[in-house]
């Protein structure tokens, strides 16, 4: 069963069509990685999943619900969490209250101890040492790991996470790895939009690819990568010859 | 279990400084001189400006500059009241604080369509029109402004000394009940929201935050409370005219300044900032326009230097609060 279900997306910035009639289903349970140029597109259409830009044509479904109208918040209420590209952190705040936020406002179950509900998430996100630390003074590789831990703490069913290991090392890389692995077993449906493609494929089940807005492949992720039409964008038309 | 503090030794010693501060100042009628009273009287006045505005602007994001369309409109429903109505001036105070929230339920609709600098401007437009509109009614006494009756000034004491005691208490009053509130307010669950659109509304609103609710909620709360405000200050001078009631300079600028050099987005800035600005006037003033040269000179300085703040400084560099709205955790193992 899908979790979610874009039907036919375009999005439109003056000439520039930035999402083109784009269709896609994510089933429950799956991680599915997005790759793509530079410009393709990609950010925009977690916008468009999360909320946060509307579609000019075209409709989001989550768990079958037309979601097209709803805003940001509610969006996330109803359990569609995302990690951001550049991190936001609360940077006046430490770093257990930033999760203390998505923990209190953004879970569908609101009522139940989001004071505790923040403890395990910095548990689980290796965050603990830093729970009184002002999040404004925290590491690269700390504020993505905020960034997944925020996402996580409204308790996501779906969790868009946006380029979350680029400008790391390969140690940081592989520990940000082991912890995309805990939450997607722990049964959070993943998207995944990353540049390091070593890092995406060794987690990934399935893989798109998309340029100029458009779904150029999808399936199984050896396969995507295999074909003429990924290694063209990717390599220039020569590596075709 | 993990345990959560919310306040620190620190916080515990300056809430009995505050307590004592505060028994104090209800004391100033029997150990102050006139004067004195006056001054402090003045001082809350700002004191709950500043609180107020920075709740506004340090918290939502919303840079008023046109706060003064409250400040004015209260002091002239204290006047239509009292006038016309004869209502005791207290109650006047409760209705100007409804009648601004009421006002600013069309004004937010209007002003909040703007974003960033052109809210700014467009806030200041809404005051220019309350100015013109109330300069057009000649039964309020037109441009030149309208005394408060005497009967009215007498239902606060016969004597002098009695009324200006109620009215020191009256602003006293406004002046602890909007820092308590903003404190009050910024423990709160809604103050975790608060404290997290100042730092980043699109990370807000993608942890379910709904920031357009809290933002319509604090800028009709700040409007009723301004309102208020702006009535014991026409009481205070007993007389009102669109010019002074509007006046971007006492109700905006002035306030702004405070603000901004005590620590914006901070309960301590405004205090610290209202101490100083009032320091700087008692020695200062009598140098004139030159006063207000050094007074941009300051502002200049401390947003170059500690663009957080003298507060905001000092609490990053020492990392204190005297008056902490955090969660501090400890886990157990």
């Amino acid at each position: 069963m899908a979790i979610l279900s874009l039907q036919n997306l375009t999005k439109r910035y003056g000439a520039l069509i930035v999402t083109d009639g784009l269709s896609l289903d994510v089933e429950k349970g799956e991680l599915l990685g997005i790759l793509g140029p530079n410009g393709a597109g990609k950010t925009t259409l977690f916008n468009l999943i999360a909320g946060t830009v509307k579609p000019d044509q075209g409709r989001v479904f989550f768990n079958d619900e037309d979601i097209s109208g709803q805003g940001v918040s509610e969006r996330c209420r109803k359990g569609i969490s995302r990690s951001f590209q550049v991190p936001h952190p609360f940077g006046r705040m430490t770093v257990f209250e930033n999760v203390l936020v998505g923990a209190t406002f953004g879970r569908q179950n609101s009522s139940s101890q989001p004071e505790a509900h923040a403890a395990d998430v910095l548990e689980l996100t290796g965050l603990k040492s830093k729970a009184n630390t002002l999040a404004g003074s925290l590491t690269l590789l700390e504020r993505k790991r905020l960034e997944m831990a925020k996402a996580l703490a409204t308790d996501p069913k779906l969790l868009l996470l946006d380029e979350i290991a680029g400008g790391l090392t390969e140690r940081e890389c592989q520990s940000l790895l082991a912890a995309i692995r805990d939450v997607h077993k722990s049964g959070v449906t993943i998207v995944w939009i990353e540049h390091v493609v070593h890092a995406l494929l060794s987690v990934a089940q399935r893989l798109m690819v998309v340029n100029f807005g458009k779904k150029i492949a999808d399936g199984n992720p050896a396969t995507v990568m295999a074909s003429a039409e990924v290694k063209s964008v990717y390599m220039g038309e020569d590596a075709l010859v | 279990m993990n345990t959560i503090t919310r306040s620190t030794r620190l916080s515990k010693v300056a809430g009995v400084i505050s307590v004592v501060l505060v028994a104090a100042l209800i004391a100033v009628p029997w150990w102050a001189v006139a004067s004195t009273e006056h001054l402090l009287a003045e001082f809350c006045i700002y004191l709950a400006l500043a609180s107020l505005w920075n709740l506004l602007a340090g918290y939502t994001g919303l840079v008023s500059v046109g706060q003064q369309a409250y400040v004015g409109l209260g002091g002239y429903v204290l006047f239509t009241c009292s006038v016309f109505l004869g209502l005791h001036p207290i109650l006047s105070i409760l209705l100007a604080g409804l009648a601004a929230a009421l006002v600013a339920v069309p004004v937010a609709a209007l002003v909040f369509r703007l974003q960033g600098a052109y809210f700014a401007i467009g806030t200041w437009v809404v005051a220019e029109v309350f100015r013109l509109s109330f300069a057009q009614m000649t039964a309020l006494g037109g441009g030149s402004g309208y005394s408060l009756p005497v009967p009215i000034i007498k239902m606060l004491g016969d004597a002098k000394p009695v009324r200006e005691a109620n009215i020191y208490w009256i602003s006293l009053a406004l002046g602890i009940g909007a820092l308590a509130l903003v404190y009050t307010l910024l423990r709160s669950k809604i103050g975790l929201a608060l404290t997290a659109i100042r730092d980043s509304e699109i990370a807000s609103s993608s942890l379910g935050v709904k920031i357009d609710r809290i933002k319509y909620a604090v800028y009709i709360a700040v409007a009723a409370l301004t309102s208020m405000v702006g009535c014991i200050i026409f009481l205070q001078k007993l007389r009102i005219s669109p010019d002074a009631a509007f006046s971007v300079n006492d109700w905006t600028a002035f306030v702004i300044f405070i603000v901004v050099i005590g620590g914006i987005g901070t309960i301590e800035g405004p205090i610290l900032g209202t101490i100083i600005y009032f320091l700087l006037r008692e020695y200062l003033a009598n140098l004139g326009s030159i006063y207000l040269m050094i007074l941009g000179a300051l502002a200049i300085v401390i947003m170059l230097t500690a663009p957080k703040g003298i507060w905001g400084y000092i609490s990053k560099r020492w990392n204190i609060a005297l008056f902490p709205v955090g969660y501090r955790i400890n886990f157990k193992d």
